[in-house]
C-alpha cells in the first residue's frame, strides 16, 4: 500500500521509517519523496533513500475515542477501542512524523518531551494478507 | 488604496436542515442581492466557491448557483480551496473588479455537510495525503485540533477550563445570532461534561459539521458611488498565501512535517504568515482592529489564531481570553458571530459568513452582537493544503 516507508523483515531492533533524501541540498522527506525536492532554494538533487532515527521525542499526542470513517479499516462489529496517536519530533532530521502508539499506550503512559522509539506492527489483515506499519512505543527508562 | 465595496451580504441560517446546498446558496444569494439593491440580471459575474463532497466540483461550480438563479449570461467562476473556498471566491471577485472585467460580483458559498467526520472521497488512492491520513492512522480533523491543544497545555499551561471558557463566550455570542445554528448559551460544566472526541478536546470543543449559505455583492467603490453607496463597507485586503519551506508545524492532512536540516524554519509560521499578508496589504496592523472573526474549528485553536493575529504574544492566549477582552464588550471581540461554534461547518460558506459578519458590524446593523464603533476587522481561516485565507474590511 505505501511501497518503501519502512525497512521489511528483521525485527523490532533494525526497524526504520525510510525517507529520502535530496543529494544537492540534503533536505529529507517523509513520506518518501521520489519526484522532485520541494525546497523552493534547490535546483535539483538526486533522492536517495535514507533511514530515519529510530527515536525521537514526543510533539504531541491524543487518542481517538470515537471509530473513525473509512477508509480506515475496523471491524464493525467490534467495539471500539480508543486509539493513541503520537506526533514524534526527531532531532537529527528536524521533523515531526505521526504515527500511532503500540497497543496497550494510553494518554497518560504519554508527556510532551518522552523519549520513544518506532517499531513494527499490524495495520490490518484480511484472508490474503497482513499489512504492516509502523507504531511508536515509549522508550523504557535505563534502571 | 485597491478598495471594493461590500455592497450586499446574505446568509441561510446554519444548521442541519437535510436540504441540497444549492437551495441555501440561492437563498444566501438572492438576501445578498436584496441587500444591495441590486437585481439578479444586473450582475456581470457569479462566483462560486465550491465543495467536493458528496459529488464533483464542476457540481457545485458558480454555474449551478447561476442556473438556480436563471441563466443571463453572467461570466462565472468557481474555486475550490477547501475552508479557503470562501475567500477565494471572494478574491477571485474583487480581482475581477480591480482589473476592470466587471464592475458588480456576486459571491456564493454553501454546504450539505455529512454527518460525523468528515472523511475523503471512497477508493483506494494512496497518492492522496487525505486519504492516506485516515487508511494509515485514523487521523480524524479532530485528531489534529487535539494535538494542538494538548502541546499548548504542555507549552503555555492552558488548562481545559481556558478551553471550556472559549466555548462558553462564543455560545453566548452565537445565542444572539439569528443565522446561527446554536442559540443557547453554554455553561463552562456543560463542555466539562460532554464526551471525550479526541482527547483531551471533547464535543464541545470542536465545532459541528453544519448545512448553511452565505452571499456577498461586491462592486468597484466608482459603482458603489453611482449606486448611491457614497459610505460602503470596503474590502481592503484578502491574503492567500501558501506556507513558505519548510512547514515546521503538523497540520491537516500531512502523516508528517517537512524536515528543517536543510533550511531553517521561517519566522512566522504558516498561520501567522496568513494574517501579516493581510496586514500589510490593508497597511494596518492588529492595534487597528475593531474585532476578528477567526476559525474555531477547536475551542484551542482560537487561542492559537488570538497569538497568530498579533492581539497577543506566543503563549499569551488563554490570559487574553481570561482578561474578557475577546468577548462581547471587551477590547477586542473575537467571534462576535458565535464563530464556528455556533454555526458549525459549513466549508465553502464559512469564510463569506465571516465577511458577511464583518459587513453587518462595521455598518452597525448586529444587533444585540454590535461591536460599538466598529471600523476595522479581520477573518482568518485556513484551507486543507495550504491556502491561506484572511480577509479586512474597513469602514
Amino acid at each position: 500500500m505505501v511501497a518503501g516507508w519502512f525497512t521489511e523483515g528483521g525485527d523490532d531492533r533494525e526497524f526504520r521509517l525510510l525517507g529520502t533524501r535530496c543529494g544537492a541540498c540534503s533536505a529529507v522527506f517523509f513520506p518518501r519523496e521520489d519526484s522532485f525536492c520541494r525546497n523552493p532554494a534547490c535546483a535539483g538533487g538526486e533522492l536517495t533513500e535514507v533511514p530515519l532515527s529510530k527515536r525521537g521525542r514526543v510533539w504531541s499526542y491524543t487518542a481517538g475515542r470515537y471509530r473513525p470513517p473509512a477508509p480506515y479499516v475496523s471491524d464493525p462489529e467490534a467495539e471500539w477501542e480508543p486509539y493513541t496517536l503520537v506526533a514524534v519530533e526527531l532531532e537529527a532530521e528536524r521533523m515531526v512524523v505521526l504515527g500511532q502508539a503500540v497497543t496497550g499506550v494510553a494518554v497518560a503512559d504519554l508527556s510532551v518531551g518522552a523519549e520513544v522509539e518506532v517499531v513494527a506492527g499490524i495495520l490490518s489483515e484480511d484472508a490474503d494478507t497482513e499489512w504492516t506499519t509502523w507504531y511508536w512505543r515509549p522508550v523504557e527508562e535505563a534502571r | 488604496m485597491n478598495d471594493v465595496a461590500v455592497l450586499g451580504a446574505g446568509m441561510h441560517r446554519w444548521g442541519k436542515w437535510g436540504r441540497s446546498f444549492v437551495e441555501y446558496g440561492t437563498a444566501a444569494a438572492r438576501a445578498a442581492l436584496a441587500d444591495a439593491g441590486i437585481d439578479w440580471q444586473d450582475v456581470r459575474s457569479v462566483v462560486g466557491a465550491d465543495t467536493v463532497r458528496g459529488g464533483y466540483p464542476g457540481h457545485v461550480a458558480g454555474a449551478t448557483f447561476a442556473r438556480a438563479l436563471g441563466w443571463q449570461g453572467a461570466r462565472v467562476t468557481s474555486v475550490y480551496a477547501a475552508c479557503a473556498s470562501g475567500a477565494q471566491a471572494i478574491d477571485s471577485a474583487r480581482a475581477q473588479i480591480l482589473a476592470g472585467m466587471a464592475e458588480v460580483v456576486l459571491v456564493v458559498g454553501a454546504d450539505s455537510a455529512p454527518k460525523g467526520f468528515f472523511a475523503p472521497a471512497g477508493g483506494d488512492r494512496p497518492d492522496d495525503p487525505d486519504w492516506l491520513r485516515f487508511r494509515l492512522l485514523g487521523a480524524t480533523n479532530p485528531a489534529y485540533f487535539a494535538l494542538y491543544a494538548r502541546r499548548r497545555m504542555a507549552l503555555h499551561g492552558d488548562t481545559l477550563d481556558d478551553f471550556a471558557r472559549v466555548k462558553v463566550k462564543n455560545a453566548a455570542a452565537g445565542a444572539l445570532n439569528p443565522y446561527a445554528r446554536y442559540r443557547t448559551a453554554v455553561s463552562a460544566g456543560q463542555v466539562a461534561s460532554s464526551a471525550v472526541v479526541a482527547d483531551p478536546l471533547r464535543l464541545l470543543d470542536i465545532c459541528a459539521t453544519s448545512d448553511g449559505g452565505a452571499a456577498l455583492v461586491l462592486s468597484s467603490m466608482e459603482y458603489a458611488r453611482r449606486h448611491g453607496a457614497g459610505d460602503p463597507v470596503r474590502i481592503r485586503a484578502v491574503s492567500t498565501v501558501t506556507p513558505t519551506y519548510p512547514r515546521t508545524v503538523l497540520d491537516l492532512p500531512d502523516i508528517a512535517t517537512d524536515s528543517a536540516a536543510a533550511v531553517e524554519p521561517p519566522a512566522p509560521g504558516f498561520r501567522e504568515s496568513i494574517a501579516r499578508a493581510a496586514y500589510e496589504e490593508a497597511a494596518l496592523g492588529p492595534e487597528d482592529l475593531s474585532l476578528a472573526e477567526v476559525y474555531d474549528l477547536s475551542t484551542a485553536l482560537e487561542l492559537e489564531w488570538y497569538e497568530d493575529l498579533g492581539l497577543c504574544g506566543t503563549g499569551d492566549g488563554a490570559a487574553l481570553l481570561r482578561e474578557g477582552a475577546t468577548a462581547l464588550g471587551g477590547r477586542i471581540p473575537v467571534n462576535a458571530s458565535g464563530g464556528l461554534a455556533s454555526f458549525g461547518e459549513a466549508v465553502p460558506a464559512q469564510a463569506i459568513a465571516q465577511v458577511c459578519e464583518l459587513t453587518w458590524q462595521l455598518r452597525g446593523t448586529a444587533g444585540e452582537r454590535q461591536v460599538a464603533g466598529a471600523r476595522a476587522g479581520i477573518t482568518t481561516n485556513q484551507g486543507l493544503f495550504g491556502h491561506g485565507s484572511a480577509v479586512v474590511a474597513v469602514r
